[in-house]
Parts: structure tokens; C-alpha cells; sequence
């Protein structure tokens, strides 16, 4: 059960990765372009994301507990410290030079370009780079 | 290179993103960030923390194709970077996600939606930063 919710939430992200157009480096590239071939779509669809989350949340958080799991397994870091900032900095260049984000990217595998693969596979070797050079992040402050 | 401004297919896209954002946390309590999930799925220590993960990423690989079944349309990909940077950049986005826990996903909806101050602090910087190497890459080495 928990594992066709798991499918069926997936596939309502993915629809709505692919029609936001958040899947088009070109448009990604495009939205931050604000000296050049501006295209402000992208602010849309957080817009549109954060209109449904932000009431969505504050009701499902109110539930006293998620339908198919004992808790709600929120990041209990609370304060802003170098490695968030650091990190957040790294990875906005990574986002600025190739265009695709991990959210992005992950649903953009289904119409088997090359690129999507060669992206995520370095976006894994990221993962492995930045487990060796900061092992263990402090305990509850796994990235989600 | 010039794409075209979508406002509604982007608030539509939007909306579900938010959807499905809301369906994890009131189904298995979980946050519905990219990254995270990915290196969760990669990383897994156990089956329990692997089997919803995995889960996730079938459903939004097969999205593309169940769009495409309702749609008769694919979703358009024009990617500007070479191998080299896609390379570079997925590395960088990998390592600073991981290390600040979060990406678009993660902080930009989830974060934000749930009123988080770390995510306030992320969204900005990541935001400024990608706009910062766009503006590098496109007018002061692309020219």
C-alpha cells in the first residue's frame, strides 16, 4: 500500500515537473537570465506549488499522524549554519551551469536522453564526494 | 535563445508539484525533496528506508510516458550545456544539495511551505547563485 501511494505521488510530481517546464534547461536557464532571454515562467510554478503546499501542509500537519506511517518525519534542524549556506551556494552553480535540478531531473530520465543520465550520474557522484569530504552530518541533520 | 512564457502551464505544473508535496506528508509523513529522496534510495541502509523511495522515483520516470499517453505530447528538453558541464554542474548540484540538505524540491516547496528558517536562508542563495553563474556564463565569458 505504502509503496503504490509511494508510485501514484511520484507520478503526480513527475506530470507536474514535465508540464511546469521545469524539465527544459533552456527554460530553467531562461528564468535566471534576467539581463538576457528572460523568461519568467518558473516563477509560476512555485508560485502555484506554494499556493497548494503551504494550506496543504498546515492541514495535513494538523492530522494527528500521516495515513500509512506512525509519524511525520520532519528535519529537526532549525538554525541556519555554513554548511546550509555553503551547500545552497554549490548547488546554485551547479543548477546555473547545467540547467537541471535534481527534482527536475529524476522525472526528465523517462524520455531517455543521454544528458538527463549523464547529469544524475554525476549529481550521485556529488553525493559520494560530499559523504567524503563531511562524513556524517551531525545526527537528524540527514539531507531530505 | 528565446523560450516561450508559459504562466499557465506552469502554474498548472505547479499545482500538482504542490499536490504531490502534500499527498507524502499526510500519507507516510515524509518530505518530498529531490535530493534528499535520491540519496536516500542510493545511500539506503535498509529495505524500509529504501522500498518508498524507490517507490517515488518509478512513479516520476514513468510520468513523462503517462503524459504522453494522455497527452499525445512529450515534454520539451533543449539542453544548452555540453557533456563536460553537464558533468561539472551535476556534481556541484549533488555535493551543495547534499551538504545543504535540500534543493529546488526539498527547500523551495517543502522548506517554504512549512515556514522553515533554514529554507528561507537556502531558497535566496541558491537562487542568487544560479542567477549569478547564468549571468557569468551567458554575458561575461559567452559575451
Amino acid at each position: 500500500m505504502r509503496f503504490v501511494f509511494s508510485v501514484a505521488t511520484g507520478v503526480v510530481f513527475g506530470i507536474g515537473i514535465a508540464l511546469s517546464g521545469m524539465m527544459d534547461p533552456a527554460k530553467v536557464l531562461n528564468f535566471f537570465d534576467i539581463a538576457g532571454a528572460w523568461d519568467p515562467s518558473l516563477a509560476f510554478v512555485m508560485g502555484g506549488a506554494l499556493a497548494v503546499a503551504l494550506p496543504g501542509y498546515r492541514l495535513a500537519l494538523r492530522m494527528g499522524g500521516p495515513m500509512l506511517a506512525n509519524r511525520f518525519d520532519l528535519p529537526t534542524a532549525t538554525r541556519p549554519d555554513a554548511r546550509l549556506i555553503g551547500g545552497s551556494a554549490i548547488f546554485g552553480i551547479g543548477w546555473g551551469i547545467a540547467g537541471f535540478c535534481p527534482g527536475a531531473a529524476i522525472p526528465a530520465l523517462g524520455t531517455m536522453r543521454w544528458e538527463v543520465a549523464l547529469f544524475l550520474s554525476a549529481v550521485i557522484i556529488g553525493f559520494m564526494l560530499r559523504r567524503m569530504a563531511f562524513p556524517a552530518p551531525r545526527p537528524k541533520e540527514i539531507p531530505r | 535563445m528565446d523560450t516561450v512564457f508559459t504562466p499557465w502551464s506552469s502554474l498548472q505544473g505547479g499545482l500538482l508539484i504542490g499536490l504531490a508535496a502534500v499527498m507524502l506528508m499526510a500519507g507516510l509523513g515524509r518530505v518530498l525533496g529531490a535530493t534528499g529522496i535520491l540519496s536516500g534510495l542510493v545511500f539506503a541502509a535498509s529495505r524500509g528506508e529504501a522500498g518508498w523511495r524507490l517507490g517515488l522515483v518509478i512513479g516520476m520516470i514513468a510520468a513523462p510516458a503517462i503524459l504522453w499517453a494522455l497527452t499525445g505530447r512529450l515534454p520539451r528538453i533543449e539542453v544548452p550545456a555540453g557533456p563536460g558541464m553537464l558533468v561539472a554542474g551535476g556534481i556541484l548540484v549533488g555535493f551543495g544539495a547534499s551538504l545543504g540538505s535540500g534543493c529546488t524540491s526539498g527547500h523551495g516547496v517543502c522548506g517554504l511551505a512549512r515556514l522553515s528558517r533554514r529554507s528561507m536562508i537556502a531558497v535566496p542563495v541558491f537562487m542568487a547563485t544560479a542567477a549569478a553563474t547564468v549571468f557569468v556564463i551567458r554575458h561575461v565569458i559567452g559575451g
